[in-house]
């Protein structure tokens, strides 16, 4: 075993992160070298941190070094953490207290027009991605992780999923791929996650096993809320395969991962996506077969918002119900254009009050003029409504103000 | 001479020395309260008969101007910061002065830069005693490791104008670097190779020292113009192959942020202006140069746009985007102290509507009156704000002072003052129990914006009034501390020494902080 253990980053453009070497010695006690921008403000607090988790582990004697740019105490423990596990192997885990506002659960079917991935392994990215305001948080292992860095990025994703304040965003976590993803769930699941996204899926069996360890993680730790689950579809095979996925329990939603789709059937992403369409249909239709929502593909261009919009229309016209993206900035453009438009709430409001003023008639059968209207329609109706509502493109009044004439 | 000498307590609670480099020093009383009587400070008398007939004031060298001027031991002299981080003339004059061997100068800067960080060597041998205008980078941090002689003494723009006015700064020799000049001394700063827009901090000294030198790189035949800076006050004229850097004059944030958080922060803070009844037909209003300032501007052309309305003036730093507002007829006049980047510089150059001003006419306290009490809402930065609203610009929460406080006291007294900052900065908390040092006394700050929240000040029950039922998130400062300080942890206060090494003075003189030393 490795006798010193360095973790975390520093250098340059690192921010809110701090970067550890730490040793672990026979004798001399703890000896600790402290270099921090927020030394006159934070660095007693610090020291005092690393003092109290190394005492945690029974570690007596070492020699610590922490360089750091400002991270927050969670970030701290987690680097020392990872430092601790790389060097002893205890697997006794350090956890900071779980903020109160971040023991929510989810619904199946709540919106998810947007879900920000941020690198599991960036602190600065995370701390302030709830203020956006997305619909999900992506805490990733997977790709935006360096394979260096992914042991350590796990602590930081747990430390984060009980420190970090995701202002109500669903939860999520992508793992690495089944089955190597397997153990990230091992650090993850006991931590209210909301909804775990799979990478590279491509048979039920692989989300037969993410379920499987879920339960037994589950009843390990005592936990009863759901755990939805996300696949993404990033293969030809995957694509063949999508709707013995989206039937899998827990699923609620497949994701379309186009860059190593594209790569897969040896062609290149373009803004039209001809390449793309079938594999976009095929997910849309399997998740609608399943009764799930259907969400596309990131847009990586962050600084072309009107290209962005073009594509969310497209998107939105195929039966996508929402999209990842990368950047902030691109949240909004999101919401804005896949919330329903002017020519969908008149319908829905029309529907919806054909519905209400059905049932306060007592009649069984809804119509809106010769139209007879199924169940699902009106649901469908009604979700339209609660959204134009939550989004404030609608007064929740608006019943009330809804004209004669547009009555059935 | 000692640095300072008798401490008191003014009315900001504060510690400030009334002695400061020998001289007498106010105590801060409050806002508005401190008029001095008698009358104003004036130069020498000069005659036209000791300058040449012919309008030529060209010495051969800034050396040779400055021995003309009769440059000795414990004078002032004054340099200003139109040319940023690309001035290449302030450092000459104190080589020049080290090699005459002039010891105890006092420098008086409009503001000082990174540029300027060679003069520690000045302040390190005693050919200079103390700066009085700003110390910034790495001159605040020699300031603050106490490695000046004298005290520090850090003004507003209109503070150098009121200070000057009324003759508690008086300049020996202002030496003005001008873009293009001719050889009377008619100056202009919207023209020429280091074209920099206006001369504008340079006027007082123009008007009151007692030796006026201009130094240019682009002197052209009689007249000048326009003429900026009047040829009647200048005594000597110097021509030089470099005066500024060009690349180096455009000051760094003058591009909109790409930071999603600022962008957010910019984004309340113009949303807060609309909801609040600011931003209306004719209305007026002062950004900053830094990147959400320069975006709040960016959405306030937005909205005046979708709803046919203009603003009647704004006032500068000017900028590309300020320029393009009214360009698009979106705002009807720019009334500029500034220009940040080379379309102000053109703009002013071409735009009868885009005017040059000065801290005289925008600031100054000994004014009949002044612009920035007439601005409707002012957006600007802050290290750090406290639970009573009062804010500081100069000094970090370590105890450093590494900025100048630019414009910033001035624009304090416009009709609304709002401060868009981050919550915390890395993992340093904005918003404090007390500030480290006060620039601005509370009740001029109206509110704080911060991307977890807004803070009203309690004293502006309209502007509450007027948010209720907003969408916004509206909290007290509080509750704002409180968040910073559940994220970050209560940092600890940093130790100070007993020493002062520096003084903030107000908008009238008189001294509302004294900055301490730092311990290593």
């Amino acid at each position: 075993m490795a006798t010193i253990a360095t973790t975390g980053n520093k250098g340059k453009g690192v921010r809110s992160d701090c970067a550890l070497t730490l040793e672990i010695m026979q004798q001399g006690g703890v000896q600790t070298e402290l270099i921090s921008k927020v030394k006159v403000l934070y660095g007693e607090s610090i020291l005092r941190l690393c003092h109290e988790i190394l005492t945690f582990y029974g570690i007596e004697h070492a020699r610590l070094t922490v360089e750091d740019s400002g991270a927050l105490e969670f970030v701290i423990a987690a680097r020392l953490e990872a430092a601790i596990r790389q060097l002893t192997g205890d697997k006794k885990e350090y956890l900071p207290a779980m903020l109160p506002q971040n023991a929510y659960q989810t619904t199946r079917d709540r919106n998810r027009f947007s879900r920000l991935y941020l690198p599991g392994n960036t602190p600065s990215l995370m701390i302030n991605a709830g203020i956006h305001k997305p619909n999900g948080i992506i805490l990733d292992l997977e790709d935006a992780v360096a394979v260096t860095k992914k042991a350590e990025a796990r602590f930081l994703v747990r430390n984060a999923l009980r420190a970090l304040d995701f202002y109500g965003a669903e939860r999520m976590v992508r793992i690495n791929q089944v089955p190597a993803g397997l153990e990230d769930l091992d650090y993850i699941i006991p931590h209210n996650v909301n909804l775990i996204l799979v990478p590279k899926c491509e048979s039920a069996e692989q989300i037969a096993q993410v379920n499987r360890r879920i339960a037994e993680l589950k009843t390990k730790h005592n936990i009863e809320g759901n755990v939805w689950l996300m696949p993404i579809i990033e293969s030809a095979l995957g694509v063949l395969k999508a709707l013995e996925i989206a039937q899998s329990d827990n699923v609620v939603a497949l994701a379309i991962g186009l860059e190593d789709y594209t790569a897969d059937l040896g062609t290149r992403r373009t803004n039209e996506g001809t390449e793309s369409f079938f594999a976009r249909s095929m997910v849309v239709n399997a998740c609608k077969a399943a009764g799930i929502q259907a969400i596309d593909s990131v847009f990586s261009d962050v600084a072309d918002m009107e290209a962005l919009k073009q594509n969310v229309l497209r998107s939105k016209a195929l039966g996508f119900d929402g999209m990842g993206c990368i950047h902030p900035r691109q949240i909004r453009v999101i919401h804005d254009n896949f919330a329903p438009d002017e020519v969908e709430i008149d319908k829905a409001k029309k529907i919806v009050n054909a519905f209400m003023e059905a049932t306060e008639k007592g009649l069984g059968v809804v119509s809106l003029g010769t139209k007879m209207i199924d169940p699902p329609v009106v649901k469908r109706a009604r979700r339209t409504i609660d959204l134009a509502v939550s989004m404030g493109k609608l007064s929740p009044g608006w019943r009330d103000a809804f004209p004669e004439n547009q009555k059935a | 001479m000692s640095k300072y000498d008798k401490l008191t307590t003014n009315a900001v609670g504060r510690t400030v020395p009334q002695i400061i480099n020998g001289k007498e020093a106010i105590p801060f009383m409050g806002v508005g309260k401190y008029k001095p009587t008698g009358r104003k400070y004036a130069p020498p008398i000069s005659s036209c008969a000791d300058y040449p007939a012919d309008g030529n004031k060209v010495v051969a060298s800034l050396r040779d101007a400055l021995i003309r001027c009769g440059l000795k031991d414990g004078m002032t002299i004054s340099t200003h910061h139109h040319f940023r981080n690309g001035d290449l003339v302030a450092n000459q004059i104190f080589d020049i002065a080290a090699e005459l061997g002039a010891k105890e100068l006092t420098w008086a800067p409009s503001a000082s830069f990174e540029c300027h960080s060679p003069l520690i060597k000045y302040l390190e041998d005693g050919t200079i005693h103390h700066i009085e205008g700003s110390m910034n980078g790495a001159l605040g941090r020699h300031t603050s490791e106490g490695g000046m002689q004298g005290m520090g003494i850090l003004r507003s723009h209109g503070g150098r104008y009121q200070a000057i006015q009324d003759g508690d700064l008086h300049v020996d020799i202002a030496v003005i670097a001008a873009p293009t000049a001719d050889p009377f001394g008619n100056a202009t700063g919207d023209r020429g190779p280091a074209a920099c827009g206006l001369l504008g901090f340079a006027l007082a000294d123009s008007q009151y020292a007692d030796k006026v030198i201009v130094v240019t790189d682009n002197l052209v035949p009689f007249p000048c113009v326009p003429w900026q800076i009047h040829g009647n006050y200048v005594d000597y004229v110097v021509v030089m192959d470099q005066i500024g850097i060009p690349e180096k004059i455009i000051s760094g944030t003058t591009e909109i942020t790409k930071s999603p958080d600022r962008l957010l922060l910019a984004e309340m803070t113009a949303q807060f202006c609309d909801e609040a009844g600011i931003v209306r037909d004719g209305f007026s209003f002062q950004a900053g140069a830094g990147g959400t300032a320069l975006s709040i501007g960016i959405y306030f052309a937005e909205m005046l746009r979708k709803r046919g309305m203009k603003a009647r003036f704004a006032r500068g730093g000017s900028n590309k985007y300020l320029v393009s507002m009214l360009e698009e007829g979106l705002v009807d006049y720019i009334l500029d102290g500034q220009t940040f980047d080379l379309e102000g510089v053109r703009s002013m150059r071409e735009n009868n509507n885009h005017l040059n001003t000065s801290p005289f006419t925008s600031y100054n306290y000994h004014g009949k009156g002044n612009f920035a009490s007439m601005v409707d809402v002012v957006i600007l930065g802050a290290t750090e704000v406290d639970i009573n609203f009062n804010a500081n610009v100069v000094t970090h929460s370590d105890g450093y002072l590494l900025h100048g406080i630019g414009g910033w006291m001035n624009c304090l007294f416009s009709k609304c003052v709002i401060l868009p900052i981050p919550l915390f900065r890395d993992r340093m908390p904005v918003i404090r129990d007390e500030v480290t040092t006060i620039c601005g006394p509370g009740e001029l700050i109206d509110v704080i914006v911060t991307e977890r929240g807004i803070a009203i000040n309690p004293l502006r029950t309209d502007l509450i009034d007027k948010m209720k039922g907003s969408s916004l998130p509206v909290k007290t400062i509080h509750q704002l501390k409180d968040e910073a300080e559940r994220i970050c942890g209560k940092p600890a206060l940093p130790v100070l020494s007993d020493e002062f090494i520096a003084a903030i003075k107000w908008v009238d003189g008189t001294v509302i902080d004294a900055v301490r030393r730092v311990v290593k």
